[in-house]
């Protein structure tokens, strides 16, 4: 039966998406635009516990922490768009070049993406990240340069796959050039699944970019990230000061969860079979 | 039949293995790490001409490929070189390290695939209710909370707050090593087995869990409710025979984050082994160490990934029969 409300499954999803969006934007734009002096130093209000002035507490130079966590999420955020936007492109091109060429693409395909599998993916990034020589670049480099294996292969097989398809072979059969039929068959087909791996792209460059920082391969010390906070507040865990690690920790998380919820419920709302439950 | 694949399969990696330390290898050599200065030090005062001829020891200034040849004939002669943070052959320090490493990641790796199993056959059989909804959240959480938070957390619960347990390092300190017990160490690789297990936890449970749905609403099971085979039956005889296998081969599979996970966590808990020694080898610019530690994860995750080829191959009847056929 058709739902004809308008409080169905369809919008209660949009609304998610939209809200979770909404968050993370402004994440974003209140970092970008914060003035640096609103998590200056105050060697006054230092190690203060969260209250309604500090909502995170302070550290030890007395810098606001809310503050520096918005402003190094916000960094974190150009970090991974930075990285998913790299990555997906080159997912493209060699997931489609590795399945429309087949034979010898494709196997060269294959074996990039095995090489960048091969060694566990903390230590490509560290060994990345030193090579492009640390700090803001390195990091930036490393994420965008290690994440697009899992995306090629979902590209690939979704290209695999339409390439027999009945309506594309009619099509071809019909005349139709290889240009058409990419643009009317191919395009709008892989295109959610693009998208959507890309959106999923982002958790994971915004937690590799933590955890590199965090080793100390990363975003320089004086700049907010989340890493460098989290390696801070490990000189002040023993004494107590646990909201320096619970808060910074707790907004990448919510991060990560709002990125992963807008790909998942995009994944359900794109789908025709489960959109419309 | 089978053993031509897995042979095949153990050369495609070996070579698959070169290749990788090839790429770490140029990764290395291009980076801005000087082995010259890490090695003498930023204020040595050694003439050029001693340092010309160092480079021309070591082969510094010849080109990459040839190096990497070297580099591989040594490795084959057991040879990995020195490492210039702990005043070590790099095989030592690696073999010493790993021990520390290979005992927590083995811990962490069982526990958290029986755990997880586990938690995910019974959340499974018991789709949408309370349990499987808590689990869920609660995995969802722990798959997009770092590694490094949560052993950061657990350090202020259990060692901070509570005090159960220490702060980190492998043994007390001030004791004599005669004197560090088996206890001791066990006691200190509470916190880091924790976080490694929680960490991986949840990708084996969200998979069984999975798996396990499909099952149940399959229609053997319909036919096997319909026969009257009780729910013991049914899970003993159906859902754990077709569970079991996809989740001890995705669990070997996992390598690769059981690696990284590993490293974070021993950065948190100060803990010696493989992991700490990569930062430590990669901030002061250890290229022999970090070389060797590439080489070692590397051979890591190709091991996993090779069992759990050869697993799917055995266990799978549609994939033995195509290879045999």
């Amino acid at each position: 039966m058709r739902n004809t409300s308008l409080w169905n499954r369809r919008t209660r999803l949009t609304l998610l998406i939209v809200l979770a969006a909404t968050y993370l934007l402004a994440v974003f734009f209140w970092g970008l635009f914060i003035d640096p002096s609103e998590y200056g130093v105050h060697y006054e209000n230092k190690l203060l516990a969260p209250s309604g002035q500090h909502l995170f507490g302070t550290d030890a130079m007395g810098r606001d922490m809310f503050k520096r966590c918005i402003k190094g999420l916000s960094n974190s955020l150009v970090i991974g768009l930075l990285a998913s936007l790299v990555s997906s492109v080159v997912a493209l091109i060699m997931g489609i070049a590795s399945a429309v060429f087949g034979g010898f693409v494709d196997r060269f395909v294959n074996l990039c993406v095995d090489l960048c599998m091969g060694l566990p993916h903390l230590v490509l990034l560290i060994l990345i990240s030193c090579m492009a020589g640390r700090g803001t670049v390195g990091v930036t480099v490393a994420v965008a340069l290690t994440h697009w294996p899992s995306l090629t292969r979902i590209v690939r097989q979704e290209v695999l796959q339409l390439r027999n398809t009945q309506y594309v072979l009619a099509s071809r059969k019909m005349g139709k050039s290889y240009l058409t039929i990419a643009l009317t068959h191919m395009v709008p087909h892989v295109l959610p699944a693009y998208l959507i791996g890309l959106i999923l792209l982002f958790p994971h460059a915004i937690m590799h970019e933590a955890s590199v920082t965090f080793l100390g391969f990363g975003l320089p010390k004086e700049m907010p990230a989340i890493g460098v906070i989290l390696a801070e507040s490990m000189n002040h865990i023993t004494t107590g000061k646990w909201w320096m690690a619970l808060f910074p920790g707790l907004m990448l998380l919510l991060a990560v969860v709002l990125f992963d919820l807008i790909g998942e419920t995009l994944k359900k709302l794109w789908n025709p079979n489960s959109g419309n439950e | 039949m089978r053993t031509r694949n897995i042979l095949y399969e153990l050369i495609r990696m070996l070579l698959l293995l070169i290749l990788v330390s090839f790429l770490a290898f140029v990764l290395i050599a291009k980076s801005p790490i000087d082995p010259l200065v890490s090695y003498i030090g930023t204020n040595s005062t050694l003439s050029p001409e001693a340092k010309q001829e160092i480079v021309e020891h070591w082969g510094l200034n010849e080109p990459v490929f040839t190096r990497f040849f070297k580099w591989l004939v040594n490795i084959l002669h057991g040879d990995m070189g020195t490492s210039i943070t702990y005043k070590k052959a790099v095989s030592s320090v690696i073999i010493e390290r790993f021990s520390y490493s290979i005992v927590l990641m083995l811990l962490a790796w069982i526990l958290s695939g029986i755990l997880g199993f586990v938690i995910g056959v019974i959340c499974g059989i018991k789709q949408g209710g309370i349990y499987d909804r808590i689990t869920k959240l609660f995995c969802l959480m722990v798959k997009s909370a770092p590694t490094f938070w949560l052993g950061l957390m657990f350090l202020v619960i259990f060692a901070v707050s509570l005090g159960w347990f220490p702060i980190g390092m492998a043994v007390p300190m001030g004791k004599l090593k005669s004197e560090v017990t088996v206890w001791d160490r066990l006691y200190h690789l509470v916190l880091p087995v924790i976080t490694l297990t929680v960490a991986n936890i949840s990708e084996v449970v969200l998979y069984t869990r999975q798996r396990v749905v499909e099952i149940i609403g399959s229609d053997y099971i319909l036919y096997a409710r319909a026969r009257g085979e009780n729910q013991g039956q049914i899970i003993r005889r159906h859902v754990l025979r077709n569970v079991m296998l996809p989740a001890i081969t995705l669990q070997f599979a996992s390598f690769s984050e059981l690696f990284g996970g590993m490293a974070l966590a021993e950065n948190v808990f100060a803990y010696p082994g493989i992991g700490t020694a990569t930062t430590a080898a990669a901030l002061s610019g250890d290229a022999p160490l970090l070389m060797g530690i590439a080489l070692i994860s590397a051979l890591f995750v190709f091991t996993g990934n090779l069992i759990a080829n050869i697993l799917y191959g055995i266990c799978d009847p549609r994939i033995r029969e195509k290879e045999e056929s």
